[in-house]
């Protein structure tokens, strides 16, 4: 292995590929979710549609794109090996549980709540590969613009895929909870001036960014019902 | 006070040892936690049984060797002390009062509540010293130190090495532990010498033990009697990352 391999191997440079990766991935949340709010419109999904478009021809995204997969893609292999790693350090675990409540709940969980996202990410990533390279969707009328909109606003028909697409969100929001401050200690990033901020702008990142997501099937679904 | 303790017991490292459960009675409220083991096992060599294996050496808070795990806490139900300073009247009369060794995968139970904690001695050996040079004593005031600097550097020095920050972590990751030793050093002049290798070669030796890594939770902090700082943490990050890219170790 040559040194830089090595670096990043070891327990401190497996948690440096998280926490990079993880932020990376923060980041792109919020550029997916300023494309789902374009369905809410109201426009029949035209905007949404356009925006769509507009990424899937723009070489600068599709860099962005295969950059993210590769993100997700360490995020997830790192992150597995973390797991393994650290529940085999314990092999026989207390008899008591420690009930003082010093840590956050959400940190003790973060391989569990990641375990259920990627389960999420296979399926969401399922349809978005279907329809982009297996079964493309209809233009819309006139346009050479493929019509996802409709597709979206079919899929949040199904009650049983709106509550799970919520719950998904609840789960990413625990995530983003604890891993969105504890990349920056991972970074080394510890302040005494910075740290309490970072830790606020992260618990309400963690609040906002999947109250967003899971608000659009939501709305969606209720204006389905009422119509 | 009557207490019941419910004391694993392990022969040795290969038995698969388990709970017991002691009446123990008349117990004074002003003993130390360790004082009313003594009392038990007095009791216990009286009946002609085998008594509590348990560490210790200074009871006062300092060397670090005491290391159970009382009603699931590293050192017992009060803030940022070790079990030694642990007082029978931090209980109530009737309690039932349970005690575990440090459950670790690189602590290895030796027998009872006993664990092999020589993991961090190689941690020690792989990096956590300083070259000097032999001959006179240097002159008091020959490097200057600025106060903030020491004050950290001593916080970090602080550390006992009893190893609450693994038994507590969800891990039992030695993260905390081993940031301590590297920041105490990386703080003061006479640390610079071995600055890049020590973090090197002190995080690589952590992960030979077979400790987990760290997920910031911060139970080790929590439990420490010591109250080390998780700012230690990133400064043994921000330690590894410089050393990763400047040294000259390929």
């Amino acid at each position: 292995m040559s040194w830089f391999t090595k670096a990043l191997s070891g327990s401190v440079g497996k948690k440096l590929v998280m926490s990079l990766t993880g932020l990376f991935l923060i980041l792109f949340l919020i550029e997916h979710l300023i494309g789902n709010f374009m369905l809410l419109k109201g426009d029949g999904g035209v905007a949404f549609n356009e925006f769509a478009h507009f990424m899937k021809h723009n070489p600068v995204i599709l860099v962005g794109e295969i950059v993210m997969f590769i993100g997700i893609l360490l995020h997830v292999i790192d992150g597995l090996a973390l797991e393994r790693k650290n529940r085999s350090a314990r092999p026989i675990g207390y008899a008591t549980p420690n009930k003082s409540a010093v840590t956050s709940w959400t940190s003790k969980y973060m391989g569990p709540f990641g375990i259920i996202i990627l389960i999420f990410l296979a399926i969401h990533l399922y349809d978005f590969f279907r329809y982009k390279y297996f079964s493309p969707v209809d233009n819309m009328p006139g346009t050479d613009i493929s019509d996802l909109a409709s597709l979206v606003y079919i899929k949040f028909q199904s009650l049983v895929y709106v509550v799970f697409y919520v719950i998904a969100m609840i789960v990413i929001g625990f995530h983003l909870n604890h891993g969105f401050q504890s990349a920056f200690q991972t970074l080394g990033l510890n302040h005494a001036k910075y740290t309490p901020a970072i830790k606020f702008i992260g618990s309400l990142y963690a609040i906002l960014v999947p109250l967003g997501y899971a608000l659009i099937p939501v709305i969606i679904y209720i204006q389905n019902i009422s119509n | 006070m009557n207490l019941t303790l419910k004391i694993w017991r392990q022969k040795n490292q290969q038995d698969k040892g388990g709970f017991k459960d002691y009446k123990i009675s008349d117990i004074s409220p002003d003993m130390s936690f360790l004082e009313m083991i003594d009392v038990l096992n007095e009791d216990l060599v009286k009946k002609g049984e085998d008594p509590v294996h348990f560490d210790h050496d200074c009871r006062e808070g300092i060397c670090g060797m005491c290391s159970m795990v009382i009603n699931g806490r590293p050192h017992g139900p009060k803030q940022a002390i070790t079990t030694c300073q642990l007082h029978m009247r931090s209980f109530s009369d009737g309690d039932t009062i349970t005690i575990e060794p440090w459950r670790a995968k690189a602590f290895p139970v030796i027998k009872d509540l006993v664990v092999d904690r020589t993991p961090f001695e190689r941690i020690m050996q792989a990096g956590g010293y300083v070259s000097i040079n032999t001959g006179g004593v240097p002159d008091a005031n020959a490097i200057p130190i600025p106060k903030n600097m020491a004050e950290d550097a001593m916080d970090a020095a602080a550390c006992i090495g009893c190893g609450a920050c693994v038994a507590s972590c969800k891990n039992a990751s030695a993260m905390l532990f081993v940031s301590a030793k590297v920041s105490q050093l990386a703080l003061l002049p006479q640390g610079m010498i071995e600055r890049k290798s020590r973090v090197e070669k002190m995080l690589m030796q952590m992960d030979a033990e077979g400790f987990g890594a760290c997920t910031n939770t911060g139970a080790c902090s929590a439990e420490c009697p010591k109250e080390i700082s998780l700012t230690h943490i990133a400064r043994l990050n921000r330690e590894y990352y410089s050393a990763k890219v400047y040294s000259e170790n390929v």
